[in-house]
């Protein structure tokens, strides 16, 4: 036939509104709000609701009440609620208020790790490596973050191998995910398609997610790809939460809704409800006062 | 005509399987190991037919005047884009933002090379296209009864009557004419659309001599599966050469289905600069995919298309000023932002 390609029979979501969506969000909401947002996350069938971070309130001001959100939460027994700890520091932070698994963010660009969390590549990944042994102590799973994985807003083009090279260290250093992100949505599907052949020679795929962002309208078309290649798990945000810091007005995540649309229409399974997504969607944006990124909400809500 | 294509290698995915698989397009959903034998074709070059003046401008809710149609579609000339979608000659009861239809036909630049098609519902529309000066049309059919009757008051069968009329009065004058297959992924009366009725109205289309077939998926319920399962069923009644897409973007889906269409051997692609247009049937919700996202994939992709990406660009953000609205494209978006 044609074009029969092959699709994983199941794709686990996970969902980074909380975090990354509102961490990129020009309105800072009430930890009220925050906790409301994940508890009707965790009714969605979501199995994966990435809740807050800890990294210093004086870098991310949005996520100052990480401790409260933390312990405010009702946490659902079939959902997992990582956080960020960029360091050591955040990771017991993080543990003392009731975190059971963490993420660790590392960059394939060594411009952007500076300007980001000030150090370069190899410096976080020592930091990284202490969060690391910690956490194998003490049985926590870390799941890690390659960003830049398509490109870089300073240093333009990545090279695969770079992203390779980053994802194999956390993957060797015991995270049991790693997540590439095309952290300024300029990856198309032929960048998308290059940087995973590369990575998947030294990372196993089913070790693999994509956090792509739809900055340039791209993330359903490189998430298809990724599919295609055989990832199976996929960040998204949602109602698209979150701008692009490097775009003024930009959009940034892709939107949950969307991609459920997606994958439902495909007859992969999420166990995720979009109805109910879209509810979720609806009642962050109305808190935000903004309009949904989402173009299944549009349309939906628009019948209503 | 052969189209060069280039071959993705997909060994690595092949070997790095470890859980079960769906196989789309075809009956299986158990896991299986991929044929050794399948590899990722895409086209080295892709046409895009630009709707935007036509489909993008109809489904917008404030009316340009004939001036600024015509500006538009004289910088969309200049983008390097190779068929731009006019007007339609279709009667302005129906469709008043087109009522100016034999000004803009007689106003714009015609660039050589670029083709400027209009639409033409039916005998009385060629004759009025061809003494505005068209040198080529389209028809419309659809894929789905219910949304033929509602749209243009007539069965399928009855518009196929129609447009067979139109296709004789265009060979006589040597004038090449597109056919549109409208609902090809879902009907916002009758839900799902089989494959099988697409294929036959394609094929309809294409045997009564339109040289290209457009695949439309009007309401943009459409997703990768859907898409691929159709046109399965209608490259085996009309050549993949001869196919294009027009994928709305209403679901966020339209970047998605055009990536596969393209996978399966599709090199036409249509689309509206700005994503101008939006959905009749769902109000305040988007329309037509822009332009210059599907330019950037493909680009990106490596492939051509002739079209200058910020020129393009600069004809967005003049009819959006017009039409004093922000642009639908993401890469526009974007690429300001920066500025």
């Amino acid at each position: 036939s044609l074009g029969a390609h092959e699709y994983p029979e199941f794709v686990k979501i996970v969902e980074v509104g909380p975090r990354d969506g509102l961490q990129n969000e020009k309105e800072i909401v009430p930890t009220e709000v925050k906790v409301q947002l994940i508890d009707r996350l965790s009714d969605t069938g979501l199995s994966v609701i990435e809740a807050t971070s800890f990294v210093s309130s004086k870098w991310v001001p949005q996520m100052a009440d990480h401790t409260e959100v933390l312990q405010g939460i009702r946490k659902s027994p079939n959902v997992r609620y990582p956080v960020l700890t960029p360091n050591m520091h955040g990771y017991q932070n993080a543990l003392a208020a009731g975190a059971t698994e963490v993420a660790v963010f590392g960059s394939a660009s060594e411009t952007f790790s500076r300007k980001n969390i000030n150090c370069s590549i190899d410096e976080s990944m020592l930091r990284f490596e202490e969060v690391l042994n910690a956490a194998k102590d003490q049985q926590i799973p870390v799941r890690g973050y390659v960003s830049c994985a398509l490109g870089c807003p300073h240093e333009g083009p990545i090279d695969p191998s770079k992203v390779t090279e980053v994802a194999k260290r956390l993957y060797e250093m015991g995270c049991y995910e790693v997540s590439l992100g095309d952290t300024v949505g300029v990856g198309t599907p032929g960048s998308m398609a290059a940087m995973l052949r590369s990575v998947t020679r030294e990372v196993p795929c089913r070790a693999l997610a994509v956090h792509c962002h739809d900055t340039y309208g791209q993330a359903l078309a490189n998430i298809l790809t990724a599919l295609q290649m055989g990832v199976c798990v996929v960040d998204s945000a949602v109602a698209g939460l979150g701008g692009c810091p490097y775009a003024q007005g930009s959009s940034g995540n892709v939107s949950t809704e969307d991609v459920l649309y997606m994958l439902h229409g495909m007859g992969i399974q999420t166990g995720v409800d979009l109805s109910k997504m879209i509810a979720v969607g609806d009642f962050i944006c109305h808190s935000l006062n903004r309009k949904t990124n989402s173009r299944v909400a549009q349309a939906r809500g628009s019948q209503l | 005509m052969a189209a060069l294509i280039r071959t993705i290698n997909r060994s690595i995915f092949i070997s790095r399987m470890g859980h079960p698989c769906l196989a789309l397009g075809g009956s299986a959903t158990v896991a299986k190991s991929v044929s050794g034998s399948s590899s990722e074709r895409l086209p080295d070059r892709v046409k895009i037919v630009e709707v935007g003046p036509r489909d993008g401008l109809q489904n917008e809710k404030t009316i340009v005047p004939a001036e600024t149609k015509i500006r538009l579609i004289d910088m969309l000339s200049d983008s390097g884009l190779s068929v731009i979608e006019a007007t339609s000659f279709v009667s302005p009861k129906w469709v008043p933002q087109m009522a100016d239809q034999m000004e803009v036909m007689k106003g714009i630049r015609r660039k050589p090379g670029v083709s400027y098609p209009v639409l033409t519902p039916n005998l009385k529309g060629f004759q009025a296209a061809v003494e505005a000066g068209a040198s080529e049309v389209a028809i419309f059919g659809a894929a789905s009864e219910l949304f033929s009757k509602k749209n243009i008051n007539c069965s399928v069968e009855e518009s196929l009557q129609r447009f067979e009329q139109v296709m004789v009065a265009a060979k006589a004058v040597g004038v090449p004419v597109r056919g549109y297959v409208s609902c090809v992924l879902g009907c916002p009366y009758e839900g799902k659309v089989a494959p099988a009725k697409v294929a036959k109205v394609a094929k309809r289309l294409y045997s009564m001599g339109c040289y290209e077939i457009s695949l439309g998926d009007t309401i943009g319920v459409g997703t990768p599966g859907g898409m691929s399962e159709m046109l399965e069923a209608v490259s085996k009644v009309v050549p993949v050469g001869a196919l294009a897409v027009h994928c709305h973007d209403t679901y966020g889906q339209a970047l998605a289905n055009i990536l596969v269409a393209l996978q399966m051997g599709v090199s036409v692609v249509d689309s509206s600069v700005g994503g101008l247009g939006g959905c009749p049937y769902a109000q305040g919700a988007s329309g037509n995919v822009a332009t210059e996202d599907v330019v950037y994939m493909l680009h990106g992709l490596g492939i051509q298309t002739g079209v200058d990406l910020p020129k393009l660009m600069d004809a967005g953000a003049f009819i959006c000023h017009s039409l004093n609205r922000r642009t639908s494209s993401k890469v526009s978006q974007a690429t300001h932002c920066k500025l």
